[in-house]
């Protein structure tokens, strides 16, 4: 604190809980309307406090079925969404820290070949490419799979960059210290690495899990099958339904329960959280 | 220098899984739409010939694709600039108070986390013509809003979901930038009888240029390729082609047009495109070392 302008604080405090009640406002009003019947949502407008509905259609999207067409429900659901976060995070993290150690502490042709390609992921987003990628993935058997929704998106340059700065700050003396003890390549990686970099794969991870759970574009079209389908997907699937009308309630519900887990990470793993973005930019 | 290990097949069995990964899921298609974009491929997917450069002559002709580049960036530069005003103006507030700090960063933060779909979804209901609180009140105002209908309407609403999902970014990079300026400049500059205003402006504003530039970068990306779900779940490009960004176009046309060839083409582009961007990327990242 500089000086002392209690106005400017009461201003910055004021514009603050402006702020954080804008950025609530939309989850308010989809809470509010999930506890409404559906025949509430034709008549002029959403009610704005809440009805008593709300137990009744939490339980039957959470235990029942979705509705709007979608028979899944969405616990079930939620647990394809948590193979499909986990399988990508996992296989992102696991197939760039050994990228990274390779890249790193081995000297070998082409090494900055190698880098290269797995930069050239940066400049290929799935959004860009989605008709080849999705012909692929079709040639290769893997609509309709776990597989098929984990593996296309799993290389990671981010990941590899992160690793390798990791790795290069590592001081050489206890490289050296390491090798003169005798321990070998798979030792020292799970030894010596491993720990040192625990903090990091865990902010990492927090982003990552993210990434995974928030999947959009690549579960929709390559899941045709409501044994596949993940949450957030699940959405478009229930706002395209063609005969009657949108249930909005169990949209909201269900648009609501899809964004828990990952808020949820977000605020309980905050320093983590922070961290992981950091990092990931470097 | 790092010591190294003496294996030479070690390091090539550590890197299989992400190389071929890479080779399958990446490059492999990537090849495949650059292919693609020089053949004409009729509508069963039978026969294909060879037409050169005829799929990028029709696009760079099409009017339609112009309409759409330039619906990219007045949707990018929207979602950038108020994304980043707001989540500044939040930013300077949140440094300069004492008590709970933390708390409002938890607050502001969170909507990262949500799916960009689900964004425009919440969005939606608050401005539906016929039911969303937010359109009822601006109608009561004397503003008829329908964005099923207005082309311009519709823009806005992909744009504040948009913005929404991305403040929580901006603020926590922009609050690290706050939190980095030297304290005795500012307090030099008190003592010299500069107000708040002024300090912002000639003397914090200047310092956070690095962050501001490396945020208009990530948030021009973020618009161009992050946002498709906001555009799928609410408008689907439309109504017309007022919401049509350019990584929508090119799925729309490959997926429901059935247009392989022009959309093959337009992946081509939007591929030099993310490479241009990657590249102003690291080029600034590698400025940003040196102004620490």
């Amino acid at each position: 604190m500089i000086e002392n302008r209690p106005w400017l604080t009461f201003v910055g405090h004021a514009t603050l809980w402006l702020g954080v009640a804008l950025v609530a406002l939309p989850v308010w009003m989809a809470l509010v309307a999930s506890t409404h019947p559906a025949s509430a949502f034709g008549v002029g407008h959403i009610p704005l406090w809440f009805g008593d509905a709300g137990v009744e259609t939490w339980k039957s999207v959470l235990l029942e079925e979705a509705g709007n067409g979608i028979e899944s429900s969405v616990t079930f659901m939620m647990l394809n969404s948590l193979v499909m976060a986990l399988g990508i995070t996992f296989g992102k993290i696991a197939i760039s820290l050994l990228s990274a150690y390779a890249i790193v502490f081995f000297r070998f042709p082409f090494r900055n070949f190698c880098f290269w390609i797995i930069f050239m992921t940066l400049m290929l987003p799935v959004e860009v490419r989605i008709v080849p990628t999705y012909e692929v993935v079709a040639n290769l058997g893997l609509l309709n799979s776990f597989t098929g929704l984990t593996l296309p998106l799993i290389a990671s340059a981010t990941a590899t960059f992160l690793f390798r700065q990791c790795f290069l700050s590592i001081p050489s003396e206890l490289v050296e210290a390491a090798r003169i003890d005798g321990a070998g390549p798979f030792r020292f990686f799970f030894d010596i690495l491993l720990p040192l970099t625990r903090t990091n794969i865990a902010a990492l991870f927090v982003i990552l899990f993210i990434y995974g759970w928030n999947q959009y574009l690549w579960p929709l079209i390559i899941t045709t099958d409501n044994a596949y389908y993940t949450l957030v997907m699940s959405i478009k699937r229930m706002l395209s339904v063609t005969d009657g009308d949108i249930e909005w309630n169990r949209i909201m519900a269900t648009t609501l329960l899809a964004m828990l887990p990952p808020v949820a990470v977000v605020i309980g793993m905050q320093k983590l959280f922070v961290k992981g973005l950091v990092d990931a930019e470097k | 220098m790092t010591v190294t290990f003496p294996q030479k097949g070690l390091p090539w069995l550590l890197l299989l899984p992400q190389l071929l990964v890479t080779a399958v899921f990446f490059l492999w298609p990537a090849e495949q739409a650059l292919e693609q974009a020089f053949y004409q491929e009729d509508a069963f997917g039978l026969s294909r010939e060879f037409v050169g450069l005829d799929n990028f002559l029709d696009l760079f002709t099409d009017p339609l694709y112009y309409q759409s580049m330039l619906t990219t960036l007045v949707f990018s530069f929207s979602v950038a600039i108020f994304g980043m005003s707001i989540a500044l103006l939040l930013a300077v507030m949140a440094d300069r108070v004492i008590r709970g700090k933390l708390t409002y960063q938890t607050l502001l933060i969170w909507p990262y986390a949500v799916a960009p779909a689900l964004a425009g979804v919440l969005w939606w209901i608050l401005f539906d013509p016929s039911m969303g609180p937010i359109a009822l009140w601006l109608e009561s105002m004397g503003l008829d809003w329908d964005h099923y209908l207005n082309g311009g309407q519709a823009m806005i609403l992909v744009v504040i979901a948009a913005t929404w999902k991305q403040i929580s970014y901006n603020f926590l990079f922009f609050l690290a930038g706050l939190q980095a300026v030297p304290r005795s400049l500012i307090e030099a500059a008190a003592i010299d009888g500069a107000g708040p205003f002024k300090r912002f402006w000639t003397i914090v504003f200047p310092l956070l240029s690095p962050t501001t530039f490396f945020l208009l970068v990530i948030n021009l990306v973020y618009a161009f390729f992050d946002t498709f779900g906001v555009i799928d779940a609410t408008t689907k490009g439309g109504p017309g082609q007022s919401t049509n960004i350019l990584v929508y176009k090119v799925f729309e046309d490959g997926f429901v047009g059935l247009d392989l060839g022009s959309s093959a083409a337009q992946s081509v582009v939007l591929m030099a495109i993310v490479g241009v961007m990657t590249v102003i990327q690291f080029r600034f990242i590698e400025r940003k070392v040196q102004y620490s």
